[in-house]
């Protein structure tokens, strides 16, 4: 009978739109603009290139060349290089199931965000009133409206990580529907992930441009770029610059996860590989920097929108409490008045003097976020000022989701593809089967991060689920491919498949550069968590309006440690398991 | 005496109203931030106004007061524009109004009060008298929930729509195997078969002819 042939995409442009899809996530916008601006601002971008050539580039070439030939998943992958190494497949299929358990919940945010922004006014422009109506709710008061909406009306958080809550029944509604939406685009594999793939890696750019567009003709948004792109060179002497620049491309590509070389082995065998690891990965660094330039020009807007209501505000309470006519007090002349006043009233003054803030742009300027913080109340507040802030609001948040589930297809790719290559499980069930398996599994997992203390633990999983073992994960890879499966042997497979062996760039970034690298990585992030003793984590206070530090209880310690241990251990115990299963078959054998 | 008694008044009026006197309010208007070029200047007409709508306010509070215009007395008045006002009780001598009565009043006619100033609570402020803030209208159905229903729909419609359209798929591939399967089962018809694929089923013109195995008449030596 005729041996069912692989699923291939219908061309190769399909493979480049998923790679990019894949690549091109969340990290692009909220992480990257917040390392350009604590790292020396345009200075960054010497770091950030130098790792892109040094690290990205080879390391994602490596891993599209070894999915491409091999053909499989990366459990199947790793066994064909050597039996011992598919430990290596299965920490990386270990960590993708950990990465979507909790990923889509960022979804279901987007989602969340997405319902609430056919309404006027926006939920998040105004605090809602308290029970007798006579004020405003006094949470919201002492923080402001976008942060009470998401601490408050998404998350419902709770003060601590122990008191654990409820499950927030509308944030169950949106993850169902997130994964809903993935095993949609997952439902029939190649046929359906190629197709979904061309609209979630075009999208984000049209509402990046638009965004750009709108960003730049922002009143402050010249601000902002000047203020974060004016590099700032003596930072690149801080080591925490250049380790940051290497972590950001290597979890920026998404190494390690097998998500690319499940890509890859829907290639056809004659797929420069090459040629898409350099397109792929040129394109994602200049969708960071592009991504940037959007969010400075935000931050500016904010930034300029806050120091002038606070200008406002200061105006009125020196004009209410010293009764002066009105106009008498503009922005310009606020610092001679003070002076002035101080030296007439000087008792009323010095009454009001509490009350008295200096308002200053760079200070506004200085304020630094990332992650879900950037992403949900930061340009939240920022679109509640602009015009027709529905029609912003939308489009921003269909961006997210576009990021969000393009990297979602990525990761399900990355578990599924192992599921229906090993032919214990495909055999027995269709693929349609095996996917909603993994769908309703991870969504019922996910659970936990919809209830009250759900942020804490998404935040946990977010730091360290995947960060250490993923370091391991491809430095483990590099040097079987290099050493292990051997570089000859490695130059000759490509020179099958692409036509030319890689010139000695290549060569030298594998065998040397990219190991070295990853190895300081990984030996910096280890002594940083053993010095760093006690691990502690950001609550909200809701008596305060903020976020406060907390330590960690002991068993979110455990749970840390047994993330890190459940992908790292499946390393050596995959090669341990061989070891075991080939002594038996060689004493078996002896015995006949 | 006239001159006496006016001044004894002036005196008299002059100790009810004065800044954070019993039964006093501050007032705080804000006409050039409301009305921008429109503003109008504050002079003794809009005063007078002022203290009419006041007399009204008491008046329709309690059907027993019948405040006169010139029960009420203004004083204090800044270039910000703010003054202090007090409304004096005609019946009893020398005294004010108490306060919870006179906040009660405008609160019930605050919107009577701002619309005659063209103003609203923000520009007009009496300083001790809160006012309720008015509560955003919220639909019976949360806006949310309706795009989230709509989207739901379409999202399970098209899972539907992929697994029938895949189990049919399935059905007709296991139809055409067993036809295949049946079709090689029969010994009697000899079923040419090359590499296991029935030669039926190949579409021979599709083919390719590999030119190197291509009968070639010239290849033999002629005799």
């Amino acid at each position: 009978a005729m041996e069912k042939s692989r699923p291939l995409w219908d061309n190769p442009l399909q493979f480049i739109f998923a790679c990019i899809s894949y690549a091109v996530g969340l990290g692009n916008v909220w992480r990257f603009p917040y390392l350009c601006q604590m790292y020396g601002g345009g200075g960054f971008l010497i770091p950030y290139l130098i790792m892109l050539v040094a690290e990205g580039m080879p390391l994602l070439y490596l891993e599209l060349a070894v999915g491409q030939r091999m053909r499989q998943g990366s459990i199947g992958a790793w066994k064909i290089i050597s039996p011992y190494l598919c430990g290596v497949g299965v920490a990386s299929v270990v960590v993708s199931f950990f990465l979507s358990m909790y990923y889509n919940v960022i979804n279901a945010w987007a989602f969340w965000y997405l319902f609430h922004s056919f309404q006027d006014p926006l939920p998040w422009a105004t605090c809602p009133l308290n029970i007798n109506h006579t004020g405003y709710e006094e949470e919201c008061e002492k923080t402001s409206s976008t942060q009470y909406f998401w601490y408050r009306q998404t998350l419902n958080i709770s003060p601590s990580l122990e008191t654990s809550g409820s499950v927030q029944w509308e944030q169950a509604l949106c993850l169902t529907l997130a994964w809903l939406v993935v095993y949609l685009c997952i439902l029939r594999g190649t046929q359906s992930t190629g197709k979904v793939v061309y609209v979630t890696a075009s999208l984000p750019y049209c509402v990046l441009i638009i965004y750009l567009i709108r960003g730049l003709t922002l009143h402050g948004a010249l601000n902002g770029l000047i203020y974060m792109f004016t590099p700032k060179l003596e930072q690149l002497s801080n080591p925490k610059a250049w380790i940051s620049a290497a972590t950001q491309i290597f979890f920026s590509l998404g190494l390690g996860f097998g998500s690319l070389i499940a890509f890859a082995s829907y290639n056809e065998p004659s797929n420069n590989c090459e040629r898409h690891a350099v397109i792929v990965s040129l394109i994602n660094s200049t969708t960071s920097i592009f991504a940037s330039i959007v969010t400075f020009s935000i931050y500016g807007f904010k930034a300029t929108f806050n120091y002038e209501s606070c200008i406002s505000k200061m105006i009125l309470l020196l004009m209410n409490a010293f009764d002066l006519e009105e106009g008498s007090l503009t922005a310009d002349n606020l610092s001679e008045m003070k002076d002035y006043l101080m030296a007439t009233h000087p008792r009323e003054y010095a009454q009001l003097l509490p009350q008295l803030k200096n308002c200053s742009l760079e200070a506004e300027l200085d304020t630094a976020v990332q992650g879900t913080g950037l992403a949900f109340i930061v340009y939240s507040e920022a679109i509640k000022n602009m015009e027709v802030p529905q029609l912003y609001s939308v489009l921003y948040f269909v961006m997210l989701l576009m990021l969000g589930i393009g990297s979602m297809l990525g990761n399900t790719a990355a578990i599924l593809t192992p599921l229906t290559d090993s032919k214990a499980i495909a055999a027995r069930f269709p693929k349609e089967v095996i996917s909603g398996a993994v769908c309703f599994f991870n969504c019922v997992i996910g659970l936990i991060f919809t209830m009250e203390a759900g942020n804490y633990w998404f935040d946990i999983f977010n730091d360290y689920a995947a960060t250490l073992s993923l370091l391991l994960i491809v430095l483990v890879e590099t040097i079987a491919v290099c050493y292990i499966y051997g570089i000859r042997r490695f130059e000759k497979d490509l020179h099958t498949m692409i036509g030319h062996k890689p010139n000695w760039y290549w060569k030298i970034m594998w065998t040397f550069a990219s190991p070295l690298l990853i190895i300081s990585l990984f030996i910096f992030y280890l002594s940083d968590y053993i010095l760093t003793g006690a691990l502690q984590y950001q609550a909200w206070d809701a008596t305060q309006g903020q976020l406060v530090t907390k330590d960690y209880p002991s068993y979110a310690l455990a749970l840390i440690g047994l993330l890190v241990a459940a992908s790292t251990m499946c390393i050596p115990l995959g090669a341990l398991v061989t070891f075991i299963r080939k002594r038996l078959e060689r004493e078996s054998v002896s015995t006949i | 005496v006239l001159l006496l008694s006016l001044s004894v008044v002036a005196i008299a009026h002059a100790e009810l109203c004065k800044p954070d006197a019993q039964n006093a309010f501050k007032v705080r208007l804000s006409i050039k931030t409301a009305l921008g070029d429109n503003a109008y200047a504050w002079d003794a007409n809009e005063e007078y106004l002022f203290k009419a709508m006041v007399a009204f306010s008491m008046r329709r509070y309690s059907s027993k007061r019948t405040t006169q215009i010139s029960n009420v007395l203004l004083c204090n008045v800044t270039g910000r524009v703010s003054f202090w006002f007090v409304v004096t009780d005609s019946s009893k001598n020398v005294t004010t109004v108490p306060g919870s009565e006179i906040e009660a009043a405008i609160r019930m006619n605050r919107n009577r009060i701002n619309s005659a100033f063209l103003l609203s609570d923000k520009t007009l402020q009496f300083l001790k008298i809160t006012s309720t803030l008015s509560p955003p209208v919220e639909p019976s159905t949360p806006a949310w929930l309706i795009v989230f229903g709509v989207v739901l729909c379409l999202i399970v419609a098209g899972i539907v729509f992929l697994i029938v359209g895949g189990i049919r798929q399935h059905k007709k591939k296991n139809k055409e195997s067993a036809e295949r399967e049946s079709l090689e089962e029969k010994d009697e018809v000899t079923v040419t078969a090359e590499n296991g694929i029935a030669c039926e089923s190949l579409d021979l013109k599709a083919g390719h002819i590999n030119g190197v195995f291509a009968a070639d008449d010239e290849r033999f030596t002629s005799l």
